[in-house]
């Protein structure tokens, strides 16, 4: 079900402004992919053009190809909308529904892409996607209260709980702990690596402690002067880039050598 | 939201009270307490002044039968009119409020921002003079085809050819207190949390399903309370209607002749008023303050009850 | 990284993987892509219809708009509804009717300012209009003027000091009451009982009708001075405070919450006391914010006409003493005018002077809006925001 994801000469624009240059990998399905890199080298940036929610911003454009399963998002038959059904993506900070309950926020998704819902498929769907979660022991007593009302981490759960409810083939994660405690960051690692068995999940992180744990790939994203555009310097496993880097760049990155 | 708390237990466990924050603290207790002697005074007065005409025996109010005989022709007229403005305002104003706030382009959205705020401060007497001499004659054709043709309808009655009716009037409310609910539910419209909205977008929504999951619902207190504040405005409108309405007994008709409302009443009334005349009027400016507590209070319940599922994170 | 094998196994087996359609009891629906130019079309289409309607058919233009747009919409479900799926075609509809609503407001108000403009410029920046008051003008000058035997006489000059008096007595009431009770509620007051009486007495206030606080400014000076000497400046200018105190208050208060509480914990965990945090870090945060929201409660009491109707009576000549008879304002000014013109026969000098008032009132407000701005801009916090 998880999908490959090959990325194609992407370069990616807000206005004039080059912010991302000549992106090409691929990304294999129901593995975990890191990214690191400095701020600003563009990372969290390419991330969105794989569910194109960078077109948020008022004049972002792309050129080149992100094709998944051989599909090009950037195709003329395809809408955002639909892209992002299949690309399922995690915030920085967890932002689930204020206004909604628990249970509610598990299923928006699937309500906005449902024309019907039974109520037993609702029922249903929940407690699969907070089980997948690893969220469903600690909240199935208190379905119907606001989602608000979780600690940090158990938001980022429920995040990943919607994002998963509605089964897309892939989930994008953009530094999905760095807003989290230790125990929290610890539990949604946990959960990274479980669903790395049903998702193909790419996930942005600061921490290069985190990519070693989690990722079966890493990718280093890196820009040569402020005002130039990023780049993706080095592509390999995981393994690979933390002990055995071919670029130079890397390896100060890695050693913490870097500026 | 609990932050303020911690600030009060810091500021009560610190051992010297510097003279600074005596004063400031002081002086903003003092105003806050003075706003509730002012609202007081407000009801003191106004009662003091009205007891004459609510005792007064029936014969002597204007009309012959009594005070209420008297105010409820009027009471009838304010909530229509106001009602009629809210219900034409409010979807009009939130729709403007979208626009601007997540469908313009973000330049124009902000000047059309800009000039709605502008709007919003318009004078209602410039409204009542424009609705006077240059919307009312342009609604007489529309009056007549209504009672032509949905005459059956007992609001669209004989109509009125120089369209100074209670419709008019209501429509005139409606574009005065759009600026306000407009202006009020942009506001809260931008404050929407871009993550929220990003969530929306993330899970496949499109636009519209975007705003009506998380826009909305962030914004829904934001917008009954701009709501009740025009509902409130159209309540108390006094120039605007003083003006538009060609004031008359009671009547069912909304297109013609009749109607009047409590503000423009005493408007146009209490130049020339004295000794019960006035107090009746004074009378009828109190039962005009009941009405929009009342209103008030039942947006606030409306706002306090969705409380619950409105917390920040 | 040991724990990671450590962690009690996840209910694996219960998460049985498969697409969202094939769950028992769901209907998806999908979006397919589309673009904007058949709305275009259509749009384009429903003008040519409200042509038709208005010119051909004679009906009115309200109802004309009414009736195309009506089509417009159920043609735009329709053919979104077959290009894109029904999603597709709510949300085309929806775009439509926020659309609508924006080109249904600018109408009106549009024709408003235009009506000011072109009816008031005419006198409004006339030296004698602006220096000259109505004190014994009457309908003669105004039916000389009307056949050209006489100049053009009688201005707002009165009404325009007196304006600036009374809005000037009432922005100096309001606005430091205001203002610190909006400090209370947010920086000490907190959640406690008093705060919230106050929140709630302030919403309270909001809703006071504006003719009511005349009629409590009438009814103080009543018992203060008797009913024949009631009237005068100041009444008005406490009428006024009482409609501009609880804005300042909202206004003040949104603002105060919206800085944030990292800020105030900064400052505190700096050892700064809480009333220096409050002045120098809260109110410059807060400032832009707090002069816009100020400037917008002068600019709406400016133009208020009913309680100064009541409270401070008619004027025809100078009044500068707020404290003793009835003055005048622009606003009551151009009231008057409009609907008690001088000369019932010659009604027309009337009108202009009244449009003339309004217009200069018009320009006060936005001037004021404009000069809210510039100070907000200056005092803005230098942030990329």
């Amino acid at each position: 079900m998880s999908k490959r994801i090959d990325v194609k000469d992407l370069d990616i624009y807000y206005g004039d402004f080059h912010a991302v240059k000549g992106v090409s990998m691929t990304i294999e399905p129901r593995s975990v992919t890191a990214f690191i890199g400095p701020s600003g080298c563009g990372k969290s940036t390419f991330l969105r053009t794989l569910n194109r929610m960078h077109e948020v911003i008022p004049g972002a454009r792309v050129e080149g190809e992100v094709l998944i399963d051989g599909q090009n998002l950037y195709g003329k038959g395809v809408d955002p909308v639909d892209v992002r059904r299949q690309v399922g993506m995690v915030f920085q900070r967890p932002n689930p529904f204020p206004t909604m309950s628990i249970k509610e926020n598990v299923l928006a998704g699937v309500r906005l892409n449902a024309r019907r819902i039974s109520s037993s498929a609702a029922d249903e769907l929940t407690e699969r996607a907070l089980r997948g979660a690893n969220l469903w022991n600690e909240v199935k007593d208190r379905l119907d209260k606001p989602g608000s009302g979780l600690s940090g981490g158990q938001q980022q759960r429920l995040c990943i709980a919607r994002a998963i409810a509605i089964q897309p083939e892939v989930i994008l994660m953009d530094e999905p702990c760095s807003a989290l405690d230790p125990i929290s960051t610890l539990a949604i690692e946990d959960l990274i690596n479980d669903l790395k068995s049903d998702y193909t999940v790419v996930i942005v992180t600061h921490n290069m402690q985190q990519a070693a744990r989690v990722s079966d790939k890493t990718g280093f994203f890196n820009l040569k002067a402020t005002g130039q555009p990023g780049q993706l310097v080095e592509f390999d496993t995981t393994q690979t880039i933390f002990n055995n880097p071919s670029q130079k760049a890397t390896e100060d990155y890695i050693s913490g050598r870097f500026g | 939201m609990n932050a303020p708390a911690t600030r009060r237990a810091r500021s009560s466990s610190t051992a010297v009270r510097r003279p600074g924050d005596i004063l400031f603290n002081g002086a903003s207790l003092g105003s806050a307490v003075l706003i509730l002697l002012i609202l007081a005074g407000v009801a003191f007065f106004l009662v003091m002044e009205a007891v004459p005409a609510l005792t007064a025996p029936a014969e002597e109010i204007s009309g012959g039968e009594g005070f209420f005989a008297y105010v409820w022709p009027l009471v009838f007229g304010t909530v229509v009119a106001s009602v009629i403005a809210m219900l034409l305002g409010t979807p009009v104003a939130i729709g403007i409020a979208l626009f601007v706030s997540h469908y313009a382009p973000r330049r124009l959205g902000n000047g059309i921002g800009f000039v709605i705020d502008l709007l919003a401060a318009v004078p209602s007497v410039v409204f009542g003079m424009w609705g006077m001499a240059v919307f009312a004659p342009r609604l007489g054709p529309l009056y007549e085809w209504l009672s032509q043709n949905l005459g059956w309808i007992p609001i669209f009655g004989d109509a009125s050819a120089t369209g100074r009716t209670l419709m008019t009037a209501s429509i005139v409310l409606a574009v005065m207190i759009l600026p306000i609910i407009t202006s009020v539910s942009r506001e809260v419209f931008l404050q929407t949390p871009r993550l929220h909205e990003e969530a929306a977008l993330a899970l496949g929504a499109t636009k519209w399903e975007m705003i009506r999951t998380a826009v909305l619902p962030f914004g829904m207190p934001g917008v009954i309370g701009g709501t009740m504040l025009g509902l409130g405005r159209a309540l108390g409108e006094t120039m605007a209607v003083a003006i538009i309405l060609a004031p008359g007994v009671f009547s069912w008709n909304f297109i013609g002749a009749g109607n009047a409302t409590i503000p423009a009443e005493i408007a146009l009334n209490f130049p020339e008023a004295a000794g019960l005349r006035l107090s009746e009027l004074i009378a009828a400016g109190l039962v005009l303050f009941v009405i929009t507590l009342a209103v008030n209070l039942f947006a606030r319940w409306i706002v306090d009850r969705r409380a619950e599922f409105s917390g920040a994170n | 990284m040991s724990i990671q094998t450590q962690t009690p196994q996840t209910p694996q087996g219960d998460v049985q993987r498969s697409r969202l359609e094939d769950v028992e009891g769901v209907v998806l629906s999908r979006v397919r892509p589309t673009t904007g130019r058949p709305a275009l079309l259509l749009a384009l289409g429903a003008l040519v219809l409200a042509v038709v309607l208005r010119l051909g058919l004679d009906m009115h233009v309200a109802l004309a708009l009414v009736l195309s747009f009506v089509g417009y919409l159920g043609a735009v479900y329709a053919v979104y509804r077959h290009l894109g799926g029904p999603r597709v075609a709510v949300d085309q509809v929806l775009r439509a009717l926020v659309y609508f609503a924006f080109v249904c407001a600018i109408v009106p108000l549009a024709s408003l300012l235009w009506t000011v403009v072109a009816q008031g410029a005419g006198r409004a920046f006339d030296p004698s209009f602006l220096n000259q008051t109505m004190n014994g003008v009457t309908g003669l000058h105004d039916q000389d003027y009307a056949e050209g035997v006489g100049p053009f006489v009688g201005g707002a000059y009165h009404a325009i000091v007196g304006t600036l008096i009374i809005t000037g007595l009432a922005t100096l009431i309001s606005v430091p009451i205001g203002l610190f009770t909006a400090i209370y509620l947010v920086e000490y007051g907190g959640r406690n009982p008093l705060s919230r009486w106050i929140r709630f007495f302030v919403d309270v206030m909001t809703g006071i009708p504006s003719i009511v606080a005349g009629l409590f400014a009438f009814a103080l000076f009543v018992q203060l001075f008797g009913p024949r000497d009631a009237k005068m400046g100041i009444a008005g200018a406490i009428a006024l405070s009482v409609l501009m105190i609880p804005t300042v208050v909202r206004n003040s208060e949104e603002m105060l919450r919206i800085v944030p509480n990292e800020l105030r914990e900064a400052s505190l965990a700096l050892g700064v006391p809480q009333w220096r945090t409050i002045a120098k870090v809260v109110l410059p945060t807060a400032a832009s914010g707090l002069a816009s929201g100020i400037t917008l409660a002068i600019a709406r009491v400016i133009g208020e006409t009913a309680p100064l109707l009541v409270a401070i009576g008619y004027a025809r000549g100078l009044s500068l003493n707020a404290f003793e008879g009835p003055m005048n304002t622009l606003a009551v000014y151009a009231y008057y005018m409009f609907t008690k013109p001088l000369s019932p026969a010659v009604r027309e000098p009337s009108l202009e002077r009244a449009w003339a008032a309004a217009l200069l009132l018009v320009l006060i407000v936005v001037a004021l809006n404009l000069l809210a701005r510039l100070i907000a801009k200056m005092f803005a916090p230098k942030t990329g925001r």
